[in-house]
């Protein structure tokens, strides 16, 4: 799995942004609403415009069209095929590259295996919950064998008892697949539990966390995850600009 | 039932003469009349020609055009202007000018059904294309279908529910532009009977037709919500 590298990646929301993250680690980027984290995933995904670099393994990709970079991409919303049951939604990739039937449900069938969501073949995604939901969009990104994996969000409309066992699988399958994976998030449980590095964005600028301000120790769960994380970012980000 | 006996009473009752208020018993008898005769089929059959064609014409060519308009921003933005001229237009008042361009004959209700057909289904896959969430195609790009895949495979069939609305509109309104045509300038078809019977003051004829015209709108409506339910009953 790459290496993924941003160089002076400038564009509506980033100046002259610098990124790296590391093969096969899971890197999760935390910051407030309107931060640009959606942006900075687009980015390495090539959705959107910029200006800069964006190298897989040292190699540039700026070019590269977004059918051909080999990422599987968890949206906020999930955007699953809503005309297309779980099955087909999770061999649409493989469809696309026209293989085998019989290969194709083969994989289909360990991607649910592993997801445990075989049951639910073919359901369409309207008569899914939302942790069902969550499950479908996992396999279908993997199916592609991508060789970045970028969560938005994932979790937002998940409670609390299926997100921490949805972080957990997730987290689970990463390392067994050894995917470099940038998870983006604004939720500070989240990152105790996901990131190998963390990463603090705001106002388009970019900062290491050292992981231990995130240990549990302390944290009942009582408080609000929003005041928390303006507050260690405002304390840590003020001043401490560099280029991670 | 309550309505065929209501009007069955008043008909015996001959306050209003038999010619101008036939009986439900008459119009049956003569619906039977027609069907023996083959006078009804004949007619039936010339309309719903004309209807097929031009509806199947007229729609194929607005999903077509819906197509390139919905997923090309520059094609739409070129035609969206002459299209939004043309539309208000009721199809009937193309009538005189069409029937100088290709003359009083079959062709006549065809273009007009053509016409009729072809905008609104042309703004209903317009609309559904336009329609379709844009992370949806974001993340079959992502995972590695090109342009024209994304068309077929997903664009395409999410906006089904919307091009199916334009057909279940206007296949109704075909058989009501056929049937129009036909009192006017055409001398077969079910519209042209009835003209024939109301010079002849055969009420009973007319309302034979109208209740064939009933059926053919309804029938061809139908059609199209089974078929939009087929295809999408699993997924909406």
């Amino acid at each position: 799995m790459p290496t993924i590298e941003l160089k002076n990646v400038s564009n509506y929301v980033f100046s002259n942004l610098n990124l790296e993250v590391f093969d096969g680690e899971l890197l999760v980027v935390l910051g407030p609403n309107g931060a640009g984290k959606t942006t900075l995933l687009n980015i390495i995904a090539g959705l959107v415009n910029y200006q800069g670099a964006v190298l897989f393994d040292g190699v540039p990709v700026d070019k590269t069209p977004v059918n051909e970079r080999q990422i599987g991409y968890i949206f906020q919303n999930l955007a699953l095929f809503p005309h297309l049951d779980v099955a087909s939604n999770v061999g649409y990739s493989l469809r696309i590259k026209g293989q085998e039937k019989e290969e194709m449900m083969q994989k289909v069938d360990e991607l649910l295996q592993l997801t445990k969501i075989e049951h639910l073949k073919h359901r369409y995604p309207k008569n899914l919950s939302g942790g069902e939901k969550q499950r479908v969009a996992l396999a279908r990104a993997l199916a592609s064998s991508p060789k970045v994996l970028l969560l938005d969000e994932p979790f937002n409309s998940l409670d609390i008892g299926m997100c921490e066992c949805l972080r957990k699988e997730i987290r689970q399958v990463q390392r067994e697949m050894g995917i470099t994976t940038v998870f983006v998030t604004h939720n500070l449980v989240h990152v105790a539990e996901m990131g190998d590095r963390v990463v603090a964005l705001n106002n388009g600028k970019i900062w290491l966390m050292p992981p231990e301000m995130f240990k549990k120790d302390g944290d009942n769960g009582n408080h609000s995850h929003h005041d928390c994380l303006h507050c260690v970012m405002d304390c840590y980000c003020k001043g401490k600009e560099r280029r991670v | 039932m309550v309505f065929i006996l209501l009007w069955e009473s008043i008909a015996q009752l001959n306050v209003v003469p038999n010619y101008i208020f036939p009986a439900f018993s008459d119009v049956m008898l003569e619906f039977y009349h027609l069907i023996v005769s083959g006078i009804l089929l004949a007619n039936l059959l010339c309309s719903l020609s004309r209807v097929l064609i031009g509806f199947l014409l007229g729609a194929a060519a607005g999903i077509a055009v819906g197509i390139v308009m919905g997923s090309k921003d520059v094609i739409d933005k070129s035609f969206h202007p002459i299209f939004s001229i043309l539309y208000p237009i009721p199809v009937l008042g193309w009538a005189p000018l069409l029937m100088i361009w290709i003359g009083i004959n079959d062709l006549l209700p065809v273009a007009l059904i053509f016409l009729c057909s072809f905008f609104p289904v042309l703004y209903n896959t317009i609309t559904g294309i336009k329609s379709v969430d844009r992370e949806v195609i974001k993340a079959a790009r992502i995972l590695g279908a090109s342009d024209r895949k994304i068309l077929s495979s997903v664009v395409l069939p999410l906006a089904v529910p919307n091009i199916f609305t334009g057909l279940r509109l206007e296949a109704g309104m075909a058989w009501r532009v056929v049937i129009a045509a036909e009192m006017v300038a055409i001398p077969t078809g079910i519209g042209a009977l009835m003209m024939r019977s109301e010079s002849l003051l055969r009420m009973d004829v007319i309302i034979v037709c109208l209740m064939v015209l009933s059926v053919m709108c309804l029938t061809f409506e139908r059609f199209f919500q089974v078929m939009e339910n087929r295809i999408t009953n699993g997924w909406r």
